[in-house]
């Protein structure tokens, strides 16, 4: 069985990077054909340097991302404190089902339920409601992973304190905050990701002049595979990649499965 | 100052998640129209009560009776809900084996294996679904490599075709699968297997009445984490499934964008949330009652 388990792993893994390793590996090719290898080049990281519309675009996803992971980690934070510390109150059932809901929602439907909300109350599409969106979205996840915290915490410090004459308020600040900080990054570095990756929700509540760089990578993606598309893939796994690792590190290893 | 908690993040809910799908509900009630918005009626807020009178009168279910009706839209839903189905029931055939084998990894490596299955599950969707183009495609590395080893005479035509999206969605889908998998199974006493092993029973016994038992609920977690966003997929069948993969989140997309026609696009959500809103009542309720079941007979 042992034999078995390791086959198992192998094949799993080699299946999930796969296909990244061969998109980083042609990202560095010198030939313009994608599925011919022509020696060992950086040529098309130029070429991605050099693309201004591509450029401008990632500008507005990390502007975007940067604002939903805040808004994201405090109202996620504050969802999570309620369903763990807030005792029972009126519809809490239905309050679980509606931070759940984004996160096995397909996309399309949050997307447009998202911009019909947006134009029945006659809101500019753009920037804000790109962010507005993606707080939505990244919400259940910070939600998610301060709650799994919050749950593992030891109830004894907090008791403690207030024993000893702290305010609710000052026991928030000196014993619970410091205790869930790392899942707080965590699920900002999440949330922040997640807006950084998506292509189907922004498509929706995007408006003209804030095209995000998933939309405009798709819209390249579109009209077949290109070797510049493999570089700026590859420069945005390694991001990813980093801020993943950061965040697993930061959320205590197992926080964020 | 407790109560006061679920206030800020209920408002943000309550308008950002729960009014977006009552209005998709009510636009899909709605009828096209050549307008800014694209929908008739629009709720005229100054005439009172006669305007709401008006503007419920003139909400119908034609938008759903097309679905219903138009043979695209019924393909495309069974389409949708076949693929998904298969891609889950694939899912967990793949799936179970790595998770097992991750929960039987040395306790100090699994952490390590985790992250490993975190990353690409984080890793761009729209770039992991890309990648599988260059290895499909006819001139692509799958066909290339198949050819050179003689197994295939001439390029597979695989892209674009049903089979290249079930390829995308076991992959894009795995993390989803084997992460409440390995949840289940790391925590699940491993005397159990050996009990069974040491009272006599084969690997495939133990695995069958001892194992998968044990990772059921897993099962069942990882199952509605994957079908649900499947059956809306969107990027996986555009990119690989070519002209004929019909699937209900592509055909809300192109309704939307294509032939901007607002209240079939949301008549089109309104049916997806039901086809996928189901099976999740459905799968709770029938695991609260196996449980209440599994805990009287214990009694």
């Amino acid at each position: 069985m042992r034999a078995l388990d390791r086959i198992a792993l192998i094949l799993g893994l080699g299946f999930l990077y796969g296909p990244i390793l061969v998109l980083v590996a042609y990202s560095f090719n010198a030939s313009a054909l994608v599925t011919v290898w022509g020696g060992f080049s950086t040529r098309w990281y130029g070429v991605l340097l050099a693309d201004i519309p591509l450029r401008e675009a990632a500008l507005v996803s990390l502007v975007v991302a940067l604002a939903a992971a805040s808004l994201a980690t405090v109202f996620g934070t504050l969802a999570a404190l309620a369903l763990d510390r807030g005792g029972r109150f009126a519809c809490r059932r239905l309050f679980t089902g509606l931070i759940y809901a984004p996160l096995v929602m397909p996309e399309v439907i949050t997307g447009l339920s998202l911009l019909l909300l947006f134009v029945g109350f006659g809101l500019d599409r753009g920037i804000l409601t790109l962010v507005v969106a993606h707080a939505t979205l990244g919400l259940g996840f910070v939600a998610v992973i301060v709650g799994a915290r919050l749950h593992g915490l030891d109830g004894a410090l907090e008791e403690a304190a207030a024993d000893l004459g702290a305010s609710p308020v000052r026991v928030f600040a000196t014993i619970t905050l410091p205790l869930i900080a790392p899942s707080l990054a965590a699920g900002y570095l999440l949330a922040f990701t997640l807006s950084l990756d998506d292509l189907v929700i922004a498509s929706f509540v995007s408006g003209p002049g804030a095209t995000t760089l998933p939309m405009r990578l798709y819209s390249q993606v579109r009209l077949g595979v290109n070797p510049e598309i493999n570089a700026a893939s590859t420069l945005l796994i390694g991001l990813v990649t980093a801020v993943v690792l950061t965040a697993s590190w930061l959320s205590g290893r197992k926080g964020l499965a | 100052m407790k109560r006061l908690l679920p206030v800020l993040p209920a408002l943000w809910l309550a308008a950002f998640v729960l009014l977006p799908v009552i209005l998709t509900l009510k636009i899909s009630l709605s009828t096209p129209a050549t307008a800014q918005p694209p929908y008739l009626p629009v709720l005229d807020w100054s005439a009172g009560i006669e305007g709401w009178g008006s503007f419920l009168e003139a909400l119908d279910f034609t938008n759903f009776e097309t679905l219903a009706s138009d043979a695209l839209y019924r393909d495309a839903a069974l389409s949708s809900l076949t693929l998904a189905g298969l891609a889950t029931a694939i899912l967990a055939l793949v799936g179970t084996p790595i998770a097992h084998a991750m929960a039987r990894a040395p306790a100090r490596r699994q952490p390590l294996l985790v992250a490993l299955l975190i990353v690409p599950f984080w890793t761009s969707f729209l770039i992991r679904i890309y990648a599988w183009i260059a290895i499909l495609k006819p001139e692509g590395l799958l066909s290339a490599g198949l050819m050179k080893l003689g197994l295939i005479g001439q390029p597979l035509e695989i892209l674009n075709t049903q089979g290249a999206v079930l390829i995308g969605l076991t992959y894009a889908y795995l993390p989803f699968m084997v992460l409440p998998l390995y949840a289940v199974l790391a925590k699940s006493d491993p005397r159990l297997p050996e009990a069974a092993a040491d009272l006599g029973a084969g690997p495939v016994r133990v695995f069958w009445t001892v194992t998968l038992p044990l990772a059921r609920p897993g099962l069942v977690a990882g199952a509605l984490l994957c079908f649900v966003p499947m059956v809306g997929e969107f990027i996986i069948p555009d990119l690989l499934g070519g002209s004929d993969t019909l699937m209900l989140g592509r055909v809300l997309w192109s309704e939307f964008f294509s032939n901007r026609d607002w209240p079939l696009a949301s008549a089109v959500a309104i049916l997806v949330l039901i086809l996928v809103v189901g099976p999740l009542i459905l799968f709770r309720d029938g695991d609260a009652a196996t449980a209440q079941g599994g805990a009287e007979a214990s009694r």
